[in-house]
């Protein structure tokens, strides 16, 4: 068994998922490559957009394959960044909104 | 350790692979590596039996279109991509009379293009000479490939747009980005200011104007260990960028993909990107960018009169399977019945919509 628990070299082997449920997997796939097409949004938006996402889930494939097609599309370093921030946001904005709940369930609590 | 060999190459990159006596400037050890590898072990199939698949083996030659002439390797630039490991200290100049021996050659060719390369080709003492006798053979496209920054390397060069202009030469430019940052980091610091300075001059003359005749043409490689994109969205990017941050203007962006070899190689494997690389051009492999590769319809001619399919076999010392191998022999038919010398670098001309010194070919 591998040592770590990610392997660079897993990415590549992506696609090999259809060969143990080839419906399912090549669904998945379709649907994937038509999400990333042209269409109200940009291609180069929606990489941007996928960056972020990639980083609030913590995917350390998706964080090299869309730094990569970032590069690839001419996205600059700090356009790359600026999304990573607007991911962060949101997900320190969705912990901190939570402080609500727990405001709203002291005052219920306390006397 | 990577980022420390990445400053060492950084600090090294004044000078050619050669002038460095560095491994890399043997093209045997270039096969060597191409060859080997994860070809070798199997986890990648040499592009031999990748378009045998398809049934494109051999690769044979069309009819004869573009004639590439590289007039030296000298330039003013160290660029990192470089493919012909050019820079100052090369002194492979094309002689007057190796280009006497390629005129006697545009003049008789059916070729429509004639396409002058190097190095930085306005370095050769005779070029001006040559791009004057070339002008008069009635070629229909006649490009230069100028790096922009040798017009304003030295007084000489300042009124090279003016003599392109007179001799209606299409010039072709590299440009790897909108960006000054990315732009001097593959090609050298202050090459971002002096590309667009030199770009201004030309559009200034009528260059890479909407309507105008006086063509000016940009190409982008992408500066790292990635592939180029929709070369389309990336000309829409380039020119609103260009148009916005400093009024530029100019008609098409080629697209060219780096290829694995001479100082992208060392690129490559310096910053353990090199596996990585070869899966990409593989996996974006086009059987349709097979059908339109460059080599099918041009000739490379080195700068002592050798023939190549391309310029990247050029820069591998992999000469025409001729009986023809010299411009001194030049004949059309027996050239053009022959095949085509492939290796694993050829992946780079075939990887997603395809890779040319005209831009995408599928």
């Amino acid at each position: 068994m591998a040592k770590s628990y990610y392997d660079p070299a897993d990415l590549r082997k992506f696609g090999k998922i259809t060969e143990w449920s080839e419906e399912l997997g090549n669904k998945f796939f379709d649907y994937y490559g038509k999400v990333f097409e042209e269409g109200a949004l940009s291609a180069r938006e929606k990489s941007l957009i996928a960056l972020a996402v990639s980083h609030v889930v913590k995917c350390p494939y998706c964080i090299d394959a869309y730094t990569k097609d970032g590069l690839q599309r001419g996205i600059t370093k700090e356009e790359m960044m600026e999304a990573v921030h607007v991911g962060a946001a949101i997900e320190s904005g969705a912990t901190l909104v939570h402080g609500v709940q727990m405001m709203n369930k002291y005052d219920k609590l306390s006397m | 350790m990577t980022q420390s060999i990445l400053t060492d190459i950084k600090k090294a990159a004044k000078k050619s692979l050669k002038a460095q006596k560095d491994v890399l400037a043997n093209t045997e050890m270039q096969m060597e590596i191409l060859n080997g590898e994860v070809f070798a072990d199997g986890d990648l199939p040499y592009f031999k039996d990748k378009i045998a698949e398809t049934g494109q083996f051999p690769l044979r030659p069309k009819k004869l279109e573009v004639l590439q002439i590289n007039v030296g390797y000298m330039c003013n630039q160290v660029c990192g991509h470089c493919h012909v490991d050019a820079g100052p200290d090369r002194k492979e100049i094309m002689t007057r009379e190796t280009m006497q021996q390629c005129l006697d050659v545009i003049r008789n060719t059916g070729a429509h293009t004639l396409d002058l390369t190097g190095g930085a080709p306005e370095m050769n003492p005779d070029f001006r000479w040559f791009v004057e006798e070339a002008s008069k053979a009635g070629i229909k496209d006649f490009i230069v490939r100028s790096n922009l920054t040798i017009i304003l390397a030295n007084k000489k060069y300042h009124d090279l747009p003016e003599f392109f202009k007179k001799h209606n030469v299409h010039v072709v430019s590299s440009m790897p980005h909108y960006t000054r940052g990315k732009t001097d980091k593959q090609r050298g610091d202050g090459v971002f200011d002096k590309s667009i300075k030199a770009l201004q001059m030309l559009n200034k003359i009528g260059y890479g104007m909407p309507d105008s005749d006086l063509r000016l043409d940009l190409v982008y490689n992408p500066s790292g260990a990635f592939l180029p994109t929709d070369q389309a969205a990336m000309e829409r990017d380039f020119k609103k960028a260009l148009k916005e941050d400093f009024d530029i203007d100019f008609h098409n962006l080629f697209a060219i993909t780096n290829l694995p070899i001479s100082r992208f190689l060392d690129y490559l494997i310096a910053s353990d990107n090199y596996e990585d690389y070869m899966y990409s051009l593989v996996e974006a492999y086009n059987p349709a960018a097979v059908e339109n590769v460059m080599c099918t319809n041009t000739i490379s001619v080195s700068w002592d009169g050798w023939l190549y399919d391309c310029d990247f076999n050029q820069m591998l010392d992999l000469k025409v399977a001729s009986k023809v191998k010299h411009i001194k022999d030049y004949n059309d038919e027996v050239l053009n019945n022959r095949d085509i010398i492939i290796s694993q670098h050829c992946y780079g001309c075939t990887a997603g919509a395809g890779s040319s010194c005209q831009g995408t070919v599928a």
